[in-house]
């Protein structure tokens, strides 16, 4: 590999392992907490941080080159659209 | 100069970052496959709140969770298979890819039985049990077994391309210095990872 590539240590993972087991354990509780249509929401955004850290961390694009953080996003970008395209279609049909 | 040329020369023909690359890409392809069911779950829950409701509840959370935190260990495992050979340490790098795959075999036994569970309640594609439910049940269950099932494959994928990767660290075919391969063995597995993390709050945990 490259002479600057970054190399994380093991406690960084094991760290990053018992963050996401917590969020689990907190989304499960969640759940069973009846919060209405706020519950969705929070499920949702609980996931979203668990991906945050499995793609940054697990899969080291907080260390890669710029180019995977952009075709990344690209590809973010294309899902979001494709979903709010669709729900623009379906709500104001 | 000559001197780099040299250096250059030595080096076998090999692009890690383009590997990579290739290796995103695919995936985002797989984003996009997924992503379309994705998109037809949340279409269906939106027009049927309430069918989605009643029948998540036949949905067994607890196997749930087990699954979510045996994928989410599976994922350090790799993560540190790739760290530890990285530092020369071959025999944990084995030892954490072999951990890997009982974790992923784990996770299929628990999909057996989840799954046998609904068959013998009468709940598969196109029992009469399920066709009398309301249309939003049956969506409900038809995405149920086509994403759960879809990402199953992935995972017995994921697990045969692990397993290939612990016999090329065996044969010294992945090494310290030449472990790209394994890296994107890794990041298939993270992906698999990924979608099941949305799966599991989607499926298992509508209350």
């Amino acid at each position: 590999m490259s002479g600057n590539k970054h190399h994380i240590g093991y406690g960084t993972y094991v760290i990053v392992w018992i963050a996401l087991l917590a969020f689990t354990a907190i989304t499960v509780t969640i759940a069973g907490v009846s919060l209405g249509r706020y519950t969705l929401f929070i499920a949702l955004l609980i996931a979203a941080i668990k991906s945050a850290l499995v793609i940054n961390i697990f899969m080291h694009i907080k260390f890669d080159e710029p180019i995977f953080k952009i075709f990344l996003a690209l590809s973010g970008t294309t899902i979001l659209i494709i979903f709010v395209l669709t729900f623009v279609d379906i709500l104001y049909r | 100069m000559s001197d780099h040329e040299n250096v250059l020369d030595h080096k076998v023909h090999r692009d890690d970052v383009g590997a990579k690359m290739g290796m995103w890409l695919f995936l985002f392809t797989e984003v996009l496959l997924f992503g379309g069911m994705f998109l037809i779950y949340a279409v269906y829950r939106y027009q049927y709140p309430e069918q989605f409701h009643i029948a998540a509840m036949e949905l067994n959370t607890n196997i749930g969770t087990l699954n979510t935190i045996i994928l989410l260990t599976s994922s350090l495992t790799v993560a540190l298979s790739i760290a530890a050979l990285q530092k020369g340490n071959k025999l944990l790098s084995m030892i954490m890819l072999g951990t890997t795959i009982v974790l992923a075999v784990l996770f299929l036994v628990n999909k057996f039985f989840e799954w046998s569970t609904k068959f013998a309640h009468g709940i598969y594609p196109g029992s009469s049990i399920l066709t009398s439910k309301p249309n939003g049940q049956i969506l409900f269950f038809g995405l149920y077994y086509v994403m759960t099932g879809l990402h199953a494959i992935h995972v017995i994928i994921g697990m045969v391309i692990l397993a290939f990767m612990l016999n090329f660290i065996k044969r010294n075919k992945v090494t310290t210095d030449n472990y790209v391969k394994l890296e994107n063995s890794g990041l298939y597995w993270h992906l698999v990872d990924l979608i099941w993390i949305f799966l599991f709050p989607l499926f298992y945990l509508i209350q």
